[in-house]
């Protein structure tokens, strides 16, 4: 059986970025692979680029990798990381258009199910308030 | 804890006591244990629906079921009687376990 699609979770804040893998963990279990990063290496507030990379590697599924993120820079961070990955992953990333927490608890349990990157992307983004 | 077959579907319900009801976690779980299954499921708070898919995180969270509410499950395909037998379980168990 293929790997299930990972999950990224990207905050201006590494407490509400551990603070939500966590949630995903205890929530739905360990068996989606799952990355995370916050904060400026400062332990200011921020995104960085080479730590979403980072975890982008840590959560890595060839099935994948689903990244959630709060709000403005971790976004255009997190596209600039896909950008800059080797060019046969970068199809393979997507940031999904969903509320963090709540969307990284949904994307988790979709990929669990073993479901594809597009199917965990659409399960995140149907949260999206209308 | 009942259940009845009708035309192809077979269904089943069960009384939820679970003290936050289908809140966050138990929802996880009931669709992980869902999705373990090939058939389709559908799941509602009345016999007559509306009816949410089982297998859908969203939909089932969105279904804010209290404690106390009556939890209903039709299901069609080949493993339709294991699928609500298992859900049936880890409802009337309180959610203990969902794996």
């Amino acid at each position: 059986m293929s790997r299930n699609v990972g999950i990224v979770i990207v905050s201006h804040s590494a407490d509400v970025a551990r603070g939500t893998a966590l949630m995903v963990e205890q929530m739905v279990g360990r068996e989606v692979p799952l990355g995370w990063c916050g904060g400026d290496p400062g332990g200011g507030l921020g995104t960085s680029v080479e730590a979403i990379m980072r975890a982008i590697e840590q959560a890595w599924s060839e099935s994948g990798v689903a990244i959630l993120v709060d709000l403005g820079g971790a976004e255009t961070n997190s596209e600039m990381a896909i950008e800059m990955l080797p060019e046969e992953r970068r199809d393979r990333v997507v940031v999904c258009n969903a509320p963090v927490v709540e969307g990284a608890v949904m994307a988790a349990t979709e990929a669990a199910s073993g479901a594809t990157l597009e199917a965990v992307r659409r399960t995140a983004e149907e949260l999206t308030p209308v | 804890m009942r259940g009845a077959s009708g035309m192809n579907k077979l269904r089943a319900s069960v009384l939820m006591r679970h003290e936050v009801g289908l809140h966050a976690r138990p929802s996880v779980k009931l669709t992980k244990l869902a999705k373990a299954f090939a058939s389709r499921i559908d799941l509602g708070l009345s016999p007559d629906g509306p009816w949410v898919d089982a297998k859908s995180i969203v939909k089932v969270m969105a279904t804010k079921a209290p404690k106390d509410s009556t939890i209903y499950f039709r299901a069609e395909g080949t493993d339709a009687k294991a699928a609500l037998e298992a859900l049936v379980t880890l409802v009337d168990g309180d959610f203990q376990d969902g794996r």
